[in-house]
Order: structure tokens, then C-alpha cells, then sequence
């Protein structure tokens, strides 16, 4: 358990790496997600006006 | 060539693209993670510090690489009007934005404990903050038009601007800090072992097969906006 | 070559009719820079070791003021269309804008400086090289305004929009700027920063006009 926490600790530097990783994820993620959101947003909203169409013209 | 500028013929090669590039990403980074952060050894200087720069280095050659990608593609755009190429440009702009400004953040996080300050007008962290500007006016701009297609003629040509003036900022920068060496201090003179440059190799691929990936999302997301364009105007001429 | 010409004069007569622009891009240049000399308390060798950072931002800042309007009330009014309808060569449009923006604003600027610059106790031996650097500066600051102008002609939030896209490509100019200054202050001048301010500016020359009849092209279609 002292190994993990030594670890941890980073040689004194773990508030300097562990936010660099963390930083670095959250950046990678944000932008998967949002890209995924807008993504499924306008399929949602082209099936919508697909629909729409679909019904005006029977 | 032009092939490529059939949006359907396109997104088809996207597509079977995008697996590959989604795996190849989750797979460095499983292998590169451990290796970065648990057996790769400490720099006999900067101790574990070091490790930062697993993500600092990557990100910002990916912050580059992107705005080569984002130039070549409007210039392609400015001269050929293939639709795609923009929308290529267009999409990068977010993805190469967050590598250069998570190079910013990384390089601060490094450099307090290596030397003693978050920030350093270092030629090399100041040519990524001007790149970060040119990301944001790119978005911008492009976002800043009613009509689209002059959003879009207007963001590829500040590409291409930006992209002679890059190379200028970076050799002023690199001047102005030889004229004021005794004030700067500098974020060279330090060598990769061996032993650091597999983990930084597995990242670099982890970061450029998740650029690929998060590409195709958008790209499917833009080229789905074109879609819903063209069906909103053909719904209002028909009703 | 006549539209150039028809163009220029146009403008500088509107400049000359209307000295209210002109005045606003001085009166911004000075106040900006008593607002520095409040921030930094009035010290002088402190203001002496800033003097020639402030002088050369403040006057890119003050450049920047004007650059909006450069095309837009053109653009608005349709002399913009008409112009490029006519067969105006888009290269010589975006030239004599630029030339008429210089003429006016830059050569305001460089009146300006020496007095901005004695209220920052500036060294005597630095006003020559103020002077210089500024005048192979300025021109530069135009062309690349210019383009930026052209670039967002018609958009939303105009203003904020340009100072976003200008100050990247600025920031070389500033640097030899300010360097070519404090070179002179510290008794250490060499000839570089006036080289590469006049290479900049050729550079700018060259491509500045094309890119900003590009620009110009998609604004009008």
C-alpha cells in the first residue's frame, strides 16, 4: 500500500502530472462527446424532416 | 483526385476508415498509458515531471499537424470548390483547437516545477498560443456569416493566411527570445532516452488515430447539416 | 490603374471632409497611453524601460480602430458592387483602400508618436529609430488590416472579429517594432529589425492585395 501511495505521490510532482493527464482526457473526451452529440442531434433532425417530407407528399 | 470530392464516395472510405482508426486509438493508449505513467523511468533532471510530457509533446505536434491538414484542405477548397475539403477543414478546427490548448495547459503544468514559473515566453510556447488564436479566429470567423458559403470562403482563405504567417510569428519569437536571454529562460537543452520514446511514440499514435476518428464523427455530423440544409429549403419551396 | 486612382482620391477626400476619424485614431493613441502611464505609476525609469513596448502597441491598437470601416460602408452603400461590376481590378481596390487607410490613419500615428513617446520618457537617441521602424511598420499594419477587413465584411460582431483575426498576424510587426526601438535605447542597434520590418513589409506588398481581392470577391458575390 506504501508503494502505491509513493506512486501516487509522483516523486513530489503528483499536483503537476496527475492534473496533466486529467486535463488531457477530459479535453479528449469533451470533444468525442460533443462531436458524438451534434452528430446524433442532426440524424434526429434529418429523420424528423424526412418524415415531414414524407407525409407531404402523400 | 477528385474522386474523393463525391461526398458519398467519400464518406463510404470514411466509414471503413473509422473502425480502424477508433481501435488503433483505444489500443496505444492501453499499451502507451502504463508505459508512460507506470515503467517508463524517470529523467535523471526532471524526475517525474517528465511524464507530462507524454501528453505535452503529442499534443502539440497534433496542434500543427491539424492546421497543415486544415491549410491543405482550403486551399483545395479555395481552388478547386470541392465541398469536402472544406468540410474536412471545418471539422479539424475543434479537434486542433483542443490539442494546441491542451498543449498550452500541459507546457504551464510543466513548467512551474521545472522552472519555477507556470508561463515562459518561450519561442516554442508562443508560437502554440498564437496557433490557439488562429484556431479560435478560424471558428470564428467561420461561424460568424448568415450565409454559409461565405462563412466557409472566408475561414479557408485565414487559413491559408495563417499559414504563411506562422512560420513568420515562430522565427520573430524565436529572435525576440535571443534578444532577451538573460530575462527567458528556455525550454530546450534536455534529450529523450530510449526508453521515453516508445510511450511517446504509443501517444503521438493514440492521439493521431483519435484525431481520425473524432474526424469521421464530424464529418457525418457536417455533411448531415449540408443534408438538412437542402431538405429544410426543398420542404419550404414544396410547402 | 484608374480605378486606383479614382479610389485613392475618392477616399482622401472623404478624410480630409470628415477629420473626425482621424482625430478619434490620435485621441485613442493618447489616451491609451496616459491610461498605461496611470497602470505603471509615473516612475520614469520605469516608463523609459517600457517606452518603446507601449508607444508600438498602442499605435497598432489605434490601427486597428479604423480598419472596420475601411470596406464596409462601401458594402453597405453598394459602391463596393458597383466597383467590382465596372471591371475594377479587385488587387488595385484593396491597394488604394489600403494606401487611402495609410495616408490617413498611419501618417496620424507617426505625428502622434514622438509626443506619446516624450510623455513616456523615451530617450533622446531613440526617436530616429522610432520614427523609422514606425514608418516601415505601419504600412504593413494596413496591408495585413486590409485583408482582415475584406475577410469579415458582412459578418456578425465585425469588430471583436477582426481584432481576433489581426493580432496573430500583428504580433511579428510589433516584435522588430519594439525591438528596433529599445535597440536604439540601449545603444546596441543593428540593422536586423529594420531588415525584417522591410521584408515584412514587401512580403505583404506581394500577397496582402491578392488575398485581400479574394477576399473582396467572395464579399461582393
Amino acid at each position: 500500500m506504501e508503494n502505491l501511495s509513493d506512486y501516487f505521490a509522483m516523486g513530489g510532482y503528483a499536483r503537476f502530472v496527475w492534473p496533466a493527464y486529467a486535463l488531457g482526457a477530459a479535453g479528449l473526451v469533451a470533444v468525442l462527446w460533443l462531436s458524438v452529440k451534434s452528430w446524433k442531434a442532426r440524424e434526429d433532425e434529418f429523420a424528423k424532416l424526412k418524415t415531414a417530407r414524407d407525409e407531404g407528399a402523400n | 483526385m477528385h474522386k474523393f470530392a463525391n461526398p458519398t464516395f467519400f464518406m463510404k472510405i470514411a466509414n471503413a476508415v473509422f473502425p480502424w482508426a477508433a481501435g488503433l486509438s483505444v489500443l496505444c493508449f492501453i499499451v502507451g498509458l502504463p508505459i508512460a505513467l507506470v515503467t517508463s523511468p524517470p529523467d535523471y533532471q526532471q524526475g517525474e515531471t517528465v511524464r507530462i510530457m507524454y501528453v505535452h509533446v503529442p499534443a502539440a505536434w497534433m496542434g500543427s499537424m491539424v492546421y497543415a491538414v486544415m491549410a491543405a484542405s482550403s486551399a483545395v477548397y479555395l481552388i478547386w470548390r470541392h465541398t469536402v475539403a472544406h468540410i474536412i477543414a471545418r471539422a479539424s478546427a475543434p479537434i486542433g483547437a483542443m490539442f494546441t490548448g491542451l498543449c498550452l495547459v500541459t507546457g504551464m503544468l510543466w513548467g512551474e516545477p521545472m522552472w519555477g514559473t507556470w508561463w515562459v515566453w518561450d519561442a516554442r510556447l508562443t508560437s502554440m498560443l498564437i496557433l490557439f488564436f488562429l484556431y479560435l479566429g478560424y471558428i470564428a470567423l467561420g461561424d460568424a456569416f448568415e450565409d454559409q458559403e461565405r462563412g466557409d470562403r472566408a475561414a479557408a482563405l485565414l487559413a491559408l493566411v495563417g499559414s504563411v504567417n506562422l512560420p513568420i510569428v515562430h522565427f520573430s519569437v524565436e529572435w525576440w527570445n535571443t534578444l532577451h536571454q538573460s530575462s527567458i529562460l528556455s525550454m530546450q537543452g534536455f534529450s529523450i532516452s530510449t526508453e521515453m520514446v516508445v510511450p511517446l511514440l504509443l501517444m503521438v499514435g493514440a492521439f493521431q488515430f483519435y484525431y481520425v476518428a473524432v474526424l469521421v464523427i464530424r464529418l457525418r455530423a457536417e455533411l448531415l447539416a449540408a443534408k438538412i440544409r437542402t431538405a429544410r429549403f426543398n420542404l419550404a419551396a414544396t410547402g | 490603374m484608374r480605378s486606383f486612382a479614382a479610389i485613392l482620391r475618392r477616399d482622401l477626400m472623404l478624410a480630409v471632409r470628415n477629420q473626425g476619424e482621424m482625430l478619434m485614431v490620435v485621441g485613442f493613441f493618447a489616451i491609451a497611453a496616459t491610461l498605461f502611464a496611470f497602470g505603471v505609476g509615473p516612475e520614469a525609469n520605469v516608463q523609459s524601460r517600457m517606452s518603446s513596448g507601449v508607444v508600438w502597441t498602442m499605435a497598432l491598437l489605434a490601427a486597428l480602430l479604423s480598419l472596420e470601416r475601411m470596406f464596409a460602408l462601401d458594402f453597405e452603400d453598394g459602391t463596393l458592387d458597383q466597383l467590382m461590376l465596372s471591371g475594377a481590378e479587385p488587387a488595385a481596390v484593396v491597394l488604394a483602400k489600403t494606401l487611402a487607410h495609410w495616408l490617413t490613419t498611419g501618417v496620424a500615428l507617426l505625428i502622434a508618436a514622438p509626443a506619446v513617446a516624450l510623455s513616456f520618457q523615451l530617450p533622446s537617441q531613440a526617436y530616429g529609430a522610432l520614427m523609422l521602424s514606425l514608418l516601415l511598420g505601419t504600412p504593413t499594419l494596413s496591408l495585413l488590416g486590409a485583408v482582415g477587413a475584406a475577410l469579415v465584411l458582412g459578418s456578425r460582431r465585425g469588430g471583436v472579429l477582426l481584432s481576433l483575426l489581426l493580432l496573430p498576424l500583428y504580433s511579428p510587426v510589433l516584435i522588430f517594432g519594439a525591438a528596433a526601438v529599445e535597440g536604439a535605447i540601449l545603444g546596441i542597434a543593428t540593422t536586423t529589425p529594420y531588415a525584417v520590418l522591410g521584408g515584412l513589409l514587401i512580403l505583404a506588398l506581394t500577397l496582402c492585395p491578392w488575398a485581400g481581392a479574394v477576399a473582396l470577391r467572395h464579399a461582393v458575390e
